[in-house]
C-alpha cells in the first residue's frame, strides 16, 4: 500500500503505539485485499460489545487507555454500537457481576480514548446521518448496509479491531465499497407485492440476502413503488446484511445511487429473480415451531426507533402480559430518554415489558440469559434477529409485532402458524 | 493421498499446519459457534455438533455479522480457536479479525477449497504464499 509520510510516521511508532497498532491493522488488511492507500474517513462507528470483547478484547482496550492522552485520543468523531448490559436491567435479566464488571472495564476504556458512549446501532436514525459520498468506517452491518445504500455514503464492514483502528488514525484502507466499480449491481429481483409489515420487509432482505454468494455482491431491487418508511428499509436492509453478508443494495427510484436499472449495471441487467407474497410467507413458515409454547418475546436488532417504539406501547395499552412470558424491548439511550419523556417507556412498563436501553439482544449474552431465564422459545419481528438466535440455542419464530404483542398477553403463539 | 498444492489470492498470519475440518458451508464465529464448548452450535450447519478447536477449518464464505473480528482473538487466547481459517471467500471481517488474533487465513482458490481437501487430511497452511499443501 502506498502511505502518505503521515501515515509511514504512524506507522513507524512516532506517535505512539495506539496509532502504529491501527496503521498495522489498517495495512494489513489493505494487502490482503489489495488496497492501493488509504482513505479519510469522518466518522466512526464502533462495534465492541463485552461478549466479543472478552477477557482478550478488554485487556487490548485498557493497554490503550493506559498510554499518554496525546497518543490515544480518536482522531475523528467515534460512537458506539450498542453495549452488552444495561446496567439498570442486568440483574433482572440474570446477567451476572462477571458479566457487567467486563463491562464498566470496557466502558472506562473507551472514555480514556475519547469515544462517543452513544451505544446504538441505528445512529443513522439518531445520531448524525452521513451524507452521499461520505467515506465512513461503520461498524455494524445494519448501520453500514443503511448508509451505504439509502444515503449513498461508503463504507466496509469495518468490525471492532479496524473501526478503532480508522478511529485512532483517521483513515481506512481504500478497497471494496469505497471504491465505484464495487458498488454496481451484480444480482437482480424484482419485488412482485409490497411487504406488508416491518417482519414481511425483514423477510424480503432475508430471501435476497440467502441469495448472496459473496461480500462482493450487490443486489438491486426493482418493483417498489414509492418509498418504504426509514424503519421498513432498515428491517429490509439488516435482514439482508444478517444473512448475506454484503453492506450495499439498490433498490431502484428509491435509494440514491439508483434512479434507474442503466445507473447500476454496466450492462445488460441478469434476469431479475421474482420475490412474491408466497416466498416471504416461505420464509417466515421456515421458523415456524411445533407447538404454541413461548419464553419470550424480544423487538431488537436493530434498536426500535422512536415510532417503533409508539407503535409497540400502543399495542400494550390497557393490556397485561401473560406472567410466564417476558418481553423485551431495546432501544438507544437517546430514544429512551425520549420515551420516559413522552410516557411511552411507562406504557410499556406497566404492562409488564422491560425497555433495555443501549443494549441489543444479541450482543448481551443471549445463550446465558436464556439459560438463566429458561427461554429457549422466542418471538420477535426481526428476521435479522431470528436469524442470529438459532446458533445460540434458541427456537427463534418470525411474526408481526401485533402477533408477538397478542401471544405475550395469552402466554402462548397465537395468530402466527402455530 | 498424493500431495497436491492449492494457491490462493492472500494471506494473513504465519504458517502453520494440522488436521482439516471441512464442509462446503459458511461462517461466522457469533452465528455458527459456541465458543465456550469449541463446538458448531448452529442447527443446519453442515458441521453442527463438531468441535473447531485446533482444527484447520475449510469453508465456503464468511457469513453473519463484525463480531467474528473481536471473537477470533479472544478464542486464540483461550486456546480455543481453529488453528487457522481457509475460506473460498473470505469478508473484510475475517481479515481484520484474523490480523487483530495472528490467527492464519487464506481465501480465494483456483477450485473450490472445501471440494478438493477433505475432513482428516492432514495439510500445511502458508499465508505468506497464500498455498494450502496437503500432507
Amino acid at each position: 500500500m502506498k502511505l502518505s509520510d503521515h501515515e509511514q510516521a504512524m506507522l513507524a511508532g512516532s506517535e505512539g503505539p495506539a496509532r502504529q497498532y491501527a496503521m498495522e491493522q489498517i495495512q494489513r488488511v489493505g494487502t490482503f485485499f489489495g488496497a492501493q492507500d488509504c482513505v479519510e474517513v469522518s466518522q466512526v462507528h464502533l462495534m465492541a460489545d463485552p461478549e466479543s470483547l472478552g477477557e482478550a478484547g478488554v485487556t487490548f482496550l485498557e493497554g490503550l487507555a493506559d498510554l499518554p492522552r496525546e497518543q490515544n485520543r480518536v482522531r475523528v468523531p467515534t460512537v458506539t454500537d450498542p453495549r452488552g448490559v444495561d446496567f439498570e436491567a442486568y440483574k433482572r435479566l440474570k446477567q451476572t457481576d462477571r458479566m457487567a464488571g467486563l463491562e464498566r472495564r470496557a466502558i472506562a476504556a473507551f472514555e480514556a480514548l475519547g469515544v462517543m458512549m452513544t451505544d446504538t446501532c441505528i445512529n443513522y436514525q439518531t445520531i448524525l446521518p452521513p451524507v452521499k459520498g461520505e467515506h465512513l468506517a461503520f461498524g455494524d452491518t445494519g448501520s453500514s448496509i443503511y448508509a451505504n445504500s439509502v444515503f449513498g455514503a461508503r463504507t466496509n464492514f469495518e468490525g471492532g479491531p479496524s473501526a478503532l483502528a480508522a478511529a485512532l488514525s483517521g483513515r481506512a484502507p481504500r478497497y471494496g465499497f469505497h471504491l465505484d466499480e464495487h458498488r454496481r449491481g451484480t444480482k437482480l429481483f424484482e419485488a412482485t407485492f409490497r411487504p406488508g409489515g416491518l417482519s414481511e420487509w425483514g423477510a424480503m432482505g432475508a430471501i435476497i440476502g440467502k441469495a448472496m454468494e459473496s461480500y462482493w455482491e450487490v443486489p438491486v431491487i426493482t418493483g417498489i413503488v414509492g418509498a418504504p418508511t426509514s424503519d421498513e428499509i432498515k428491517q429490509f436492509g439488516a435482514a439482508l446484511a444478517s444473512f448475506g453478508s454484503t453492506p450495499l443494495f439498490h433498490m431502484v427510484g428509491v435509494t440514491p445511487e439508483a434512479p434507474d436499472l442503466k445507473s447500476v449495471f454496466d450492462a445488460s441487467p441478469p434476469e431479475a429473480v421474482p420475490i412474491g407474497e408466497e416466498d416471504v410467507a416461505d420464509l417466515v413458515k421456515s421458523y415456524t415451531p411445533d407447538d404454541d409454547t413461548l419464553h419470550v418475546v424480544v423487538f431488537a436488532a436493530p434498536q426500535l426507533s422512536l415510532v417503533e417504539m409508539r407503535t409497540l406501547s400502543d399495542l400494550l395499552e390497557g393490556r397485561k402480559l401473560h406472567e410466564k412470558v417476558a418481553l423485551l424491548a431495546a432501544t438507544s439511550p437517546e430514544i429512551k430518554s425520549a420515551c420516559d419523556r413522552m410516557g411511552i417507556t411507562a406504557h410499556i412498563e406497566d404492562a409488564g415489558g422491560i425497555v433495555l436501553s443501549g443494549v441489543c439482544f444479541y450482543q448481551m449474552y443471549a445463550r446465558e440469559i436464556g439459560e438463566a431465564n429458561g427461554w429457549k422459545r422466542l418471538m420477535s419481528n426481526s428476521a435479522k434477529l431470528v436469524n442470529i438466535l438459532g446458533g445460540y440455542g434458541y427456537e427463534p419464530m418470525l411474526a408481526t409485532m401485533e402477533q408477538c404483542v397478542e401471544s405475550a398477553v395469552q402466554g402462548r403463539i397465537v395468530g402466527a402458524g402455530a | 493421498m498424493r500431495e497436491s498444492i492449492y494457491q490462493g489470492v492472500a494471506g494473513i498470519g504465519d504458517p502453520v499446519g494440522g488436521e482439516a475440518l471441512v464442509a462446503h458451508d459458511n461462517f461466522s464465529a457469533r452465528y455458527d459457534l459456541d465458543r465456550i464448548k469449541g463446538t458448531f452450535s448452529r442447527p443446519g450447519h453442515k458441521l453442527y455438533g463438531q468441535s473447531y478447536v485446533g482444527k484447520i477449518l475449510i469453508l465456503n464464505i464468511a457469513k453473519g455479522g463484525v463480531a467474528t473480528a473481536w471473537m477470533l482473538r479472544e478464542m486464540v487466547e483461550r486456546e480455543m480457536g481453529p488453528k487457522a481459517l481457509v475460506l473460498n471467500a473470505a469478508n473484510p471481517i475475517m481479515a481484520q479479525g484474523a490480523a487483530f488474533a495472528n490467527l492464519p487465513l487464506i481465501d480465494r482458490f483456483e477450485v473450490d477449497i472445501t471440494s478438493v481437501i477433505k475432513t482428516g487430511e492432514r495439510v500445511a497452511v502458508d499465508p505468506e504464499s497464500a498455498t494450502v499443501r496437503r500432507l
